[in-house]
């Protein structure tokens, strides 16, 4: 479903050119789990952006349930972060004045969803991450936990192909951070498929495959803990 | 439909930053109140200076005879002239450039009477046309000096309205007689109160007026003491002035160059003065307006630019979960246009308001009412929209043209 051939970053800030990624090859199939690994500086979170079409590479080829990505015109990529993309942020990125509900909604509105339709959609899955009681807070209102879960059940909100996660956990507490494992896990269970970027070892061994990454290359690519 | 989806969604995001939307509403009615009132006060003075001067008359012409300065024709300098009646026919005959033209006597210091009041005051001598020259407008019911009574004499009087007060209060005046100088004589008119802001002798609402030709009986007088002279258009002033020396000049046997022969107070010249005062006090209040306008527009940037940060995160989140550049664009066009719509709409109805009721305090006898300019709003309020626009417009455009993680990671 996923497949990146040569993909290379390269940031020139001033006269500095920094290789963020030297040419990465990754493949993610359909109902996938995988998790990436690998010391801070080594790339990942340039290759999730680029998973996730907020970033476009310099070099390489990427399709995304065969569509051509790596050049598509801004208003394309927009509408495929948004159809077939679900985001979860370290910190969350939930817009602050707005209530749970309200945040789980947001990719539908992008969509052009109907408001009925809208409703019913974001319940649910408010429901599904157990927040159905909560769904009138506002994000300062939850807890770190609960904060996440709004954060996966506004990804999941526009069924998408692949559910991207950069460090979910990092910013919980063992407690949640194990709910939120569970979550991850029940999600792939139920036939998502799920590329999580992490340094937390307790996620990596629920994946089936953990790529890891040095130097903006992949150095391990497959293999199980 | 995904129209009014997001025009929803605009306002639902507008209502959930109370804060900065209403800091910036303030400035928006804030500059287009501060503005808008201080050019109508500035107009509001203007009129009421312009009707102050129009209380003594519109554009006329003052005329008091002079000595000379100049030998003229075998004649020594410092040789009086005095006006007689009939010079002003004269002029009146030689140069039709004057439209209307009214010799005048005056007399201070006089009794008048009515029971047991008794005021010293000043009775002027004039002919009909003087109420117009004069703008001395008789009240309901009343009239001015005719032609009849200047015809025969008749001893009939025009009151100034403090004058008519001082002697019957509130009671009715017309058709009573009054005393002057122990002379009866039956009021015709009492004049509706006018502003006036310059006299020549005293004040019109505290003078007697009676015809021209009965004062000059009464009082044994040979000589006027004045002209009043109005051209057909304000514009032939100078020249009247000019062919005034002339014909004036030719009788009296002096130099029409001789200036202090005759003593000219031209009051147009003074309205032109008043106009030029005015345009420098208008460019003065636009200047200060202008940067009433740009302070305010300021403060509008300045709250744009304060949540800036906090703008690119949600553009960074809302781009992320999927919105294009153009929604993020669309939405600070909308949120700026709606601001400055209610706020300027707002600005424009308090400042509509206080020009409405200003008038309820009375004050316009100094300060005139202010006159309210809606253009003056509108421009108020689009400069200043157009400011928080500007200021707001090109981070958010900065920001919508970011890759989405660099917006989020601001």
């Amino acid at each position: 479903m996923i497949e990146m051939k040569n993909i290379k970053k390269i940031y020139t800030i001033g006269e500095m050119r920094v290789e963020a990624l030297r040419g990465i090859d990754l493949d993610i199939k359909k109902n996938e789990f995988i998790s990436i690994m690998g010391p801070s500086g080594s790339g990942k979170s340039t290759l999730m952006n680029l998973l996730g079409c907020l970033d476009t590479p310099t070099e390489g080829e990427y399709l995304l349930e065969g569509e051509r990505v790596a050049n598509l015109h801004h208003n394309r990529l927009a509408e495929i972060r948004n159809q077939k993309i679900g985001f979860v942020f370290q910190s969350f990125n939930l817009l602050p004045y707005a209530t749970a509900f309200e945040n789980v909604e947001i990719p539908l509105i992008f969509r052009g969803t109907a408001s009925r339709m809208r409703k019913q959609k974001a319940e649910e899955l408010l429901e599904k991450v157990g927040l159905k009681d909560r769904m009138n807070h506002k994000p300062t209102e939850l807890s770190g936990g609960e904060m996440q879960r709004v954060s996966i059940a506004r990804a999941l909100v526009n069924d998408p192909s692949i559910i991207l996660a950069d460090e979910p956990t990092g910013n919980l507490d063992s407690i949640s951070g194990g709910e939120i494992i569970e979550v991850f896990v029940d999600l792939w269970k139920q036939g998502h498929t799920i590329a999580v970027i992490t340094h937390d070892k307790d996620i990596a061994v629920r994946t089936q495959k953990i790529v890891k990454l040095k130097d903006g290359r992949v150095v391990d690519g497959g293999s199980s803990l | 439909m995904a129209f009014f989806v997001f025009i929803n969604q605009f306002l639902r995001d507008m209502r959930s930053q109370k804060l900065r939307t209403l800091l910036t509403l303030f400035g928006i009615i804030w500059g287009t109140v501060a503005v808008t009132l201080l050019l109508a006060f500035g107009e509001g003075l203007h009129n009421q200076q312009i009707k102050d001067m129009h209380g003594l008359g519109d554009r006329i012409i003052l005329l008091w005879s002079g000595a000379t300065s100049i030998p003229y024709q075998g004649l020594g300098k410092g040789r009086e002239i005095n006006f007689k009646e009939e010079d002003a026919f004269l002029l009146q005959k030689e140069i039709k450039e004057i439209g209307q033209i009214s010799p005048e006597y005056s007399e201070g210091n006089i009794q008048i009477k009515y029971g047991k009041n008794v005021f010293t005051q000043r009775v002027t001598g004039v002919y009909p046309v003087y109420k117009d020259l004069r703008n001395m407008i008789p009240e309901n019911r009343g009239r001015f000096i005719n032609e009849l009574d200047i015809k025969e004499r008749k001893r009939v009087v025009f009151l100034g309205d403090k004058l008519k007060n001082d002697l019957f209060k509130e009671n009715n005046a017309l058709g009573e007689y009054i005393l002057i100088n122990n002379t009866p004589f039956l009021v015709v008119g009492v004049m509706i109160k006018k502003e006036q802001n310059s006299n020549y002798s005293d004040r019109d609402a505290y003078k007697a007026v009676i015809p021209a030709t009965t004062l000059a009986v009464m009082f044994g007088r040979r000589n006027i003491d004045n002209m009043v002279i109005k051209p057909n258009v304000p514009k032939q002033n100078e020249y009247v002035i000019n062919r005034v020396y002339e014909v004036l000049g030719k009788k009296y046997k002096f130099d029409p160059k001789d200036k202090e022969a005759l003593l000219i107070w031209d009051t147009a010249e003074f309205d032109k003065f008043i106009n030029l005062l005015f345009m420098g006090m208008r460019v003065f209040l636009g200047i200060i307006g202008a940067f009433t306008l740009i302070v305010g527009g300021i403060g509008v940037s300045n709250i744009m630019n304060v949540v800036i940060e906090e703008r690119t995160r949600e553009i960074g989140i809302k781009m992320a979960t999927g919105a294009k550049r153009r929604y993020i664009l669309s939405q600070f066009v909308f949120e700026t246009l709606l601001i400055t719509f209610i706020g300027g709409a707002i600005g424009f109805l308090i400042s509509w308001g206080m020009t409405a009721v200003f008038p309820l305090f009375k004050l316009e006898e100094y300060v005139g009412n202010p006159v309210f300019s809606s253009s003056v709003a509108v421009i108020a309020a689009l400069i200043l929209g157009l400011i928080g626009f500007l200021a707001g417009f090109f981070p958010a455009r900065r920001a919508a043209s970011l890759n989405p993680i660099e917006a989020l990671r601001l």
